[in-house]
């Protein structure tokens, strides 16, 4: 019997060994430090090998001068640059042939999308065609197609299609006038921003008041008008600050103005036609996942059908949509690396390419390569999540 | 314990790498044939000709080696390497020589761990443009479009050319030769510029070959020629003396025809190269008869030269730089003693 109620009154605790809380934990703790050892066993073998073989190693050569030129620069970059500099070259324009491709491939995307769930029968199936052929073609060969089939029929500088005698169409990429700032324009971006200031808390004001007594306001239109309306007050004010620097034919090529080189226009117009054909059917996915009785519900309430596509359709049906989307923005950014096959100079051509070549440093570089290609898609990533939640059905 | 047989398996992927590298002579023999990085289609260098052999003084390189080393010139499996990926491939062991009209510099033979066995051709660095563009030199460029192939020497001759020049220009750079070429040929740019050597074997390709011309300056030195990975010896020496044999040949006058003949000189000069007299074979590890082998199946440099790119084949070159020493060029082979 006293040995039968000091068991119920305290059972015997495990060994150490035996209780699956520790047990748990310590093959846990036992795999992660195998993980670790394997990489730092990885990397001192990679040191040693590098060493042994003579092969340079190390980040200094990042301050080390380029020497080469690089056809776009987003930013001031000469011969005499850095290679650090070559670096943040490259990838400003991986962003930018990111930004611009996203922003395109998304407005064609919806178009299509909506077009191919159209009711006109020539039309959905002009959306059909265009998806099929689009998302079934190798990017690569699209990107030839536009740079090697498309962009070589244009006119060489010296016959260029003109317009306005200030935009200038040849082989060698679009030319058109630069502005050139002068005192005091400064005013005008500032006008804007408040502008934008203003609009947001009109639009609050606006929501708070329907709210309250269910009167409607133009808050689109008067947005407009601020937006036009405060910039062109102030360069009224001031005088039209700016001039512009027209392109001129001198020597080879137009000299003067800003350029658009075909490479980016072949890169852009290829990712962004082929990434809208995934998008397209991302957006048809959405639209008919939210179902019709919705659309009913809002016309019995007396919605116009406007208003029930915007407030009530595409809310849902974004829910749906975003996350696919977030992967088919990535996927954008990730092929634009293929600029290196038609000399469109991004991080890969610039800095894989150029810079590791000169140097040689092919670990250091590709890291540095893939570290930046992580970090844009975890940025995007994170962006289109943040913008998820915000869209997320809220529960009451 | 399965995660020691992991972490032994990686160990041992990781340094079977290692022991690849260690000594490509005896790897060679081992495998039975040279791995040789090429370039991807250069007229007179490396090429594939109508049957899919690849020809031209570059592979001739390879050949030789195959020669001296495994007797038997047919021994070779060709890699085509594009400028970006051949140093990589033959640091990772990937090829055991690079013969890929690849030019000798400083940090390539130092920073990338690499060795160069010689130059099999001095070449130099020129511009081609369109005859209708009216340009007569290159100093006349300023403000041109030029098409570049990226990993290049010549990428850095051209910036720093135009740079001495207080001359602007914009760089269209593709990572293809055929690429460069094609993009030039289209009117992308309207200068295309490589090695002087290149710049003949690729106007071949041209949709109009006569409507371009080579513009006079020669902008750089370019040495072209073999290379090896760094701190392997034994085998910079096989290639070095591969090359120098076929050099030193010529200056004897042994050819390939006359070769068998020759065994019988008294030329001490020739019996020593071919194997008769002296222990040369020995020393650098190879058959006695390695440069008769050479000779008998590849052909002395003279032969290769003509054969590939000079004056009778579609290229045209003159030997100029390439002629031996003694005839005013800068081939020169060391003693074979």
């Amino acid at each position: 019997m006293a040995v039968e109620t000091k068991i119920a009154v305290a059972p015997a605790k495990p060994p150490v060994w035996n209780d699956p809380r520790y047990r748990a934990l310590f093959f846990q703790v036992l795999v992660l430090g195998g993980v670790i050892l394997l990489g730092a066993y990885l990397v001192g073998n990679t040191m040693a090998n590098l060493e042994r073989q003579g092969i340079a190693s190390g980040f200094g050569f990042l301050e080390t001068t380029a020497g080469f030129s690089i056809s776009q620069t987003l930013v001031e970059y000469s011969e005499e640059s850095s290679y650090g500099r070559a670096f943040l070259v490259g990838l400003l324009n991986t962003m930018l042939v990111s930004a611009i491709g996203i922003f395109f491939a998304t407005i064609l995307g919806f178009i299509i999308g909506v077009a191919r769930l159209s009711r006109n029968w020539l039309i959905s199936n002009l959306a059909a065609v265009y998806i099929e052929i689009l998302r079934n073609i190798p990017l690569l060969l699209q990107i030839f197609f536009w740079y090697f089939a498309v962009l070589r029929n244009v006119p060489s500088p010296k016959n260029s299609h003109s317009l306005f005698d200030s935009f200038f169409l040849n082989i060698r990429g679009l030319y058109s006038p630069a502005p050139v700032f002068e005192a005091g324009f400064w005013l005008i971006p500032a006008a804007l921003v408040a502008g934008i200031v203003g609009i947001v808390v009109l639009a609050r004001w606006a929501h708070a008041r329907q709210e309250r007594t269910g009167e409607q306001f133009p808050v689109f239109w008067t947005s407009l008008g601020i937006l036009i309306g405060l910039p062109l007050l102030a360069a009224v004010v001031t005088g039209f600050p700016l001039s512009w620097n027209y392109p001129e034919l001198k020597g080879f090529n137009f000299v003067g103005g800003m350029v658009v080189i075909p490479e980016l226009v072949a890169l852009a117009l290829a990712l962004s036609t082929y990434t809208a054909s995934f998008i397209a059917e991302i957006v048809r996915a959405g639209i008919t996942a939210v179902s019709h009785g919705q659309t009913e519900a809002a016309y019995s309430l007396g919605l116009r059908p406007g208003p029930t596509l915007r407030l009530v359709v595409i809310p849902q049906a974004l829910r749906v949509i975003i996350p696919p989307l977030t992967s088919q923005y990535l996927n954008l950014m990730k092929n634009s690396s293929l600029a290196a096959a038609i000399a469109y100079p991004d991080i890969v051509l610039v800095f894989a390419g150029t810079v590791l070549m000169q140097t040689g440093q092919a670990v250091e570089i590709i890291s540095i390569t893939m570290a930046v290609y992580l970090t844009l898609s975890l940025l995007i990533s994170a962006f289109m999540n943040w913008y998820n939640k915000k869209m997320a059905l809220v529960e009451r | 314990m399965k995660l020691t047989k992991v972490l032994l398996a990686a160990a041992a992927a990781t340094t079977l790498s290692t022991a690849a590298v260690a000594g490509t002579l005896d790897d060679v023999r081992g495998k039975g044939f040279v791995q040789c990085g090429v370039s991807q289609g250069l007229a007179g260098f490396s090429n594939p000709d109508e049957q899919g052999n690849w020809t031209g003084i570059d592979v001739d390189v390879c050949r030789a080696v195959a020669a001296a080393v495994l007797g038997d010139a047919g021994k070779v499996k060709f890699t085509p390497l594009s400028a970006k990926e051949r140093f990589t491939a033959l640091q990772s062991g990937e090829v055991d020589v690079l013969s890929r009209n690849t030019t000798w510099t400083l940090v390539r033979d130092s920073a990338l761990g690499l060795n160069f066995a010689g130059v099999n051709y001095y070449d130099g660095q020129g511009f081609m443009v369109r005859k209708d563009l009216g340009v007569k030199s290159a100093l006349e460029l300023d403000g041109a479009s030029v098409c570049v192939n990226i990993g290049t020497t010549t990428e850095l001759n051209l910036s720093d050319y135009f740079r001495a020049n207080s001359m602007k220009f914009n760089p269209v750079v593709f990572e293809k030769a055929d690429e460069v070429v094609a993009a030039y040929d289209s009117g992308r740019c309207d200068v295309y510029t490589t090695d002087q050597s290149g710049l003949a074997a690729q106007r071949i390709k041209l949709k109009e070959p006569n409507a371009h011309m080579i513009l006079p300056e020669v902008i750089s030195k370019e040495p072209l020629g073999p290379v090896v990975r760094h701190g392997d010896d034994k085998w910079l020496d096989t290639v070095k003396w591969t090359l120098y044999a076929m050099v030193e040949a010529e200056e004897l006058g042994v050819t390939s025809k006359n070769v068998d003949q020759m065994k019988g000189s008294s030329s001490p000069n020739v019996r020593r190269l071919l194997g008769i007299e002296g222990d040369g074979g020995k020393n650098l590890g190879l058959s006695v008869d390695w440069a008769y082998n050479v000779v008998k199946q590849v052909g002395n440099y003279g032969e290769s030269f003509e054969r590939h790119v000079g004056v009778k084949t579609s290229l045209g070159l003159e030997r100029g730089q390439n002629a031996l020493w003694k005839d005013g060029g800068l081939q020169y082979a060391m003693p074979v003693r």
